[in-house]
């Protein structure tokens, strides 16, 4: 039996084990399910996508009315998480990044504040922070009659917030032209500014160029075309407000409870990312007599944004898995109205939560392919 | 011959010592720094006090109904008048003390934990104790004590439950298959990448969606699983992959030649992990691993979902009750404090660790 000490031999009959223990498994796994499926009378496949869902969804991005399918229901599902979820990361960048530069100020007030910003809300639950925000600050609200009322075009109330509406006419395609084209000049810009910059070593400031491209085309094209964007204004009639932009308390509250959690990882990101540059590069810029914007600009900022890109963009992710848990307060996205409603309505339970485990699968593959490439771009290139 | 006698030092001038030097420093050593700091006691104004008022000034804490609550601050005769429930539950009050015994067990499982000169031993032996005791001592049926069923379980209780069987149960799985993933037999390598892959892709909720809804259908007729335990399922082969992803962070820190020179004095494979490479790599993992226990613990409120009573969605349930109505905002306060408290304390241990761990010479 000395064969069975051969390292060779036993790996390859731990393989054999489990695989034949895997398959076994999941036979036994099929088998059972079949068999409950049949007995319980549920039926199985994907034919249920087609067949009309039958309720009503309060938010739809996309067309949905009561004739509309289940395929319709997991389409608006979708629609409404990557839309929360891109107001979310949008909100969480602006927000963590300043926290996480007040968490370093010089001063000590501003960096004392900001710590205890992070600590209290990282250490919260999110599910917790959600139905904090649902149930008593946006209940607290004033009813539709008393609401708060900014400069007459923005109302709130306990049935969300009303914003007007920019309609666009015949013409608006000149605006997006012109931000494409400031785009396009502003990277044609900087490639030419870095390869004088590494010939020559003059320096040109393309960031507040680009900036200022990026503001005056499109405000310049809006002119040529003759202002050709108008606003849709709430009005408030019979019982309720008409026109303008809804954001429902459900949107709201994911919103703000997303925003805010998600803000002290990326400020801890971001802070931690500035933090471990070495002492020594720092030291060595200011003896090569860089100013200290220039030292934070050309050695310590590049390093930085190496180490806090990839836990910020794994925080995006963990954003986009979070807003599931609007299922506590019914906003209608993917998991509320589709692993939700529509599970209830059809009980297919194992296509339905299939479907769903995969969507967000997918969207977590994506945002690893993009990780990836970044930190393949970003590897410190060794001569 | 004129000797030399030292003078004493001078002090520096009062502007370069003591408190106004340091306010000098720290709050206005430039103009936007005074802009700034002016702007925080401003922030800070319009925090405190009406939260002092509202906590403690203008606060109810006499009494034992709602009609008592007649100050504009908080109503914290609520809370007090709930508090059994928000801790036990629905757990029979006569047996109580069998909840309290557990969390004591728990207390001192911690305890023996966090201390250095406690033999590994003991502190493994104690934590893998912890979820059994625990569960013979809650449920019952056994030693004459009463049998008490798992939906009668709830509040802080059930959400400590939750979070020790996780955190135990989720550990020894994560290291089989961080052990897989780095394993060089292509099968299991491949199994472990896609588990591990598959389980961080989704959302907690999905796979706990599938822990109660799914799971059932899996397993032939008859065999029906307690609600609690499809929710301990789901939670613990979550956490199972998360652990795995921080423990291969730890292999991977262990330099090459420790797996050499422990291959060449003839180890099996079992035995190089086993005495030589993981107690390194867990050590190296430990301050990450308390990170995602803390995540754990947060994410234990999620059980509300599918219809578990922990701390949280008891507090929510009891603000429904007609007799003590609109108190939701003192309600969270109470759940958000001890989840705090929790929590903070995991991330504290978690930084010391960090601390003495790091041998970095960083700014």
């Amino acid at each position: 039996m000395s064969f069975l000490r051969n390292e060779k031999v036993r790996g390859i009959l731990y393989q054999l084990i489990t695989i034949v223990g895997f398959v076994l498994f999941i036979m036994y796994i099929a088998q059972n399910t079949s068999d409950n499926i049949e007995a319980r009378g549920i039926k199985s496949g994907l034919d249920f996508m087609q067949s009309t869902a039958g309720f009503d969804i309060t938010e739809t991005p996309l067309e949905f009315n009561h004739t509309s399918t289940h395929w319709d229901v997991f389409k608006v599902g979708l629609a409404n998480t990557l839309i929360v979820s891109a107001f979310g990361i949008v909100l969480a960048t602006i927000l963590g990044l300043i926290i996480g530069v007040a968490r370093l100020s010089s001063n000590w007030i501003i960096s004392r504040l900001a710590n205890g910003y992070i600590e209290i809300f990282r250490n919260l639950p999110i599910l917790l922070q959600i139905l904090f925000w649902y149930n008593v600050v946006l209940a607290s609200m004033p009813s539709v009659r008393q609401s708060y009322n900014f400069f007459g075009s923005i109302f709130i109330n306990q049935r969300g917030v009303y914003t007007p509406r920019p309609i666009f006419e015949d013409g608006s395609w000149l605006i997006a032209a012109g931000f494409i084209i400031a785009l396009l000049a502003g990277w044609l810009i900087y490639k030419w500014s870095t390869k004088r910059h590494d010939e020559t070593g003059q320096e040109f400031p393309v960031f507040l160029v680009n900036l200022g491209l990026l503001i005056t085309l499109p405000i310049l094209a809006y002119l040529i075309a003759g202002s050709p964007v108008s606003f849709e204004y709430p009005v408030f009639k019979g019982f309720n407000f008409q026109g303008g932009r809804t954001f429902t308390p459900e949107f709201l509250a994911l919103l703000f409870a997303l925003t805010i959690y998600t803000a002290t990882f990326i400020a801890e990101a971001v802070r931690s990312g500035i933090e471990a540059v070495n002492k020594g590069q720092k030291e060595a810029a200011t003896s090569l007599g860089l100013t200290p914007t220039q030292s934070l600009k050309f050695v310590v900022l590049p390093q930085a944004v190496r180490i806090a890109i990839p836990p910020i963009i794994n925080q995006y992710l963990n954003l986009a898995k979070n807003s599931s848990l609007a299922a506590a307060i019914g906003y209608p996205e993917l998991v509320t109205v589709f692993a939700g409603t529509s599970l209830n309505i059809t009980g297919q339970a194992l296509e339905i939560i299939g479907i769903t485990m995969l969507t967000y699968l997918v969207i977590s593959l994506f945002v690893s392919a993009i990780l990836n490439w970044f930190n393949k771009k970003m590897k410190i290139k060794e001569r | 011959m004129a000797v030399y006698e030292l003078k004493p030092t001078k002090q520096p001038p009062l502007s370069e010592r003591g408190a106004i030097a340091w306010i000098r420093h720290n709050l206005l050593s430039s103009p936007f720094n005074i802009l700034f700091t002016i702007l925080s006691l401003w922030i800070l104004y319009i925090i405190i006090p009406p939260m002092v008022k509202w906590f403690v000034l203008d606060a109810n804490f006499v009494g034992n109904s709602k009609a008592e609550c007649t100050g504009d601050g908080a109503c914290w005769i609520f809370i007090r008048e709930k508090f059994k429930i928000f801790i036990y539950g629905f757990y029979p009050e006569s047996e109580q003390w069998r909840a309290n015994l557990t969390m004591g067990l728990g207390a001192l499982t911690v305890a023996l934990a966090v201390i250095d000169r406690v033999p590994r031993s003991i502190k493994i032996a104690s934590i893998l104790m912890l979820p059994v005791v625990a569960i013979i001592l809650l449920s019952g049926g056994y030693f004459g004590l009463a049998y008490i069923e798992t939906n009668q379980w709830g509040g802080l209780l059930l959400t400590l439950v939750i979070a020790a069987v996780g955190i135990v149960l989720s550990f020894p799985i994560g290291i089989l298959f961080a052990l897989g993933r780095q394993s060089k037999l292509p099968i299991i390598k491949t199994l472990s990448v896609f588990y591990i892959e598959l389980i961080r892709g989704v959302p907690l909720i999905t796979v706990l969606f599938m822990a109660s809804v799914v799971l059932p259908l899996f397993f032939p007729e008859g065999m029906d699983f307690d609600k609690l335990i499809r929710a301990l399922i789901g939670i613990t082969l979550f956490q199972a992959a998360y652990v795995a992803e921080n423990i291969r962070g730890g292999l991977q820190a262990i330099p090459r030649g420790q797996y050499e020179a422990s291959e060449a004095m003839g180890l099996t494979y079992w035995k190089r992990m086993r005495l030589v490479i993981l107690p390194q790599a867990i050590k190296v993992a430990i301050p990450n691993l308390v990170g995602s226990f803390i995540s754990l613990f947060k994410d234990t409120s999620l059980v509300m979902i599918i219809g578990l009573f922990d701390l949280l969605s008891m507090v929510t349930l009891t603000t429904n009750d007609r007799d003590w109505l609109g108190l939701s905002t003192e309600g969270f306060v109470f759940v958000a404090i001890i989840y705090w408290i929790f929590n903070y304390l995991m991330s504290r241990y978690s930084k010391n660790l960090e601390k003495k761990l790091d041998t970095n010479n960083k700014d």
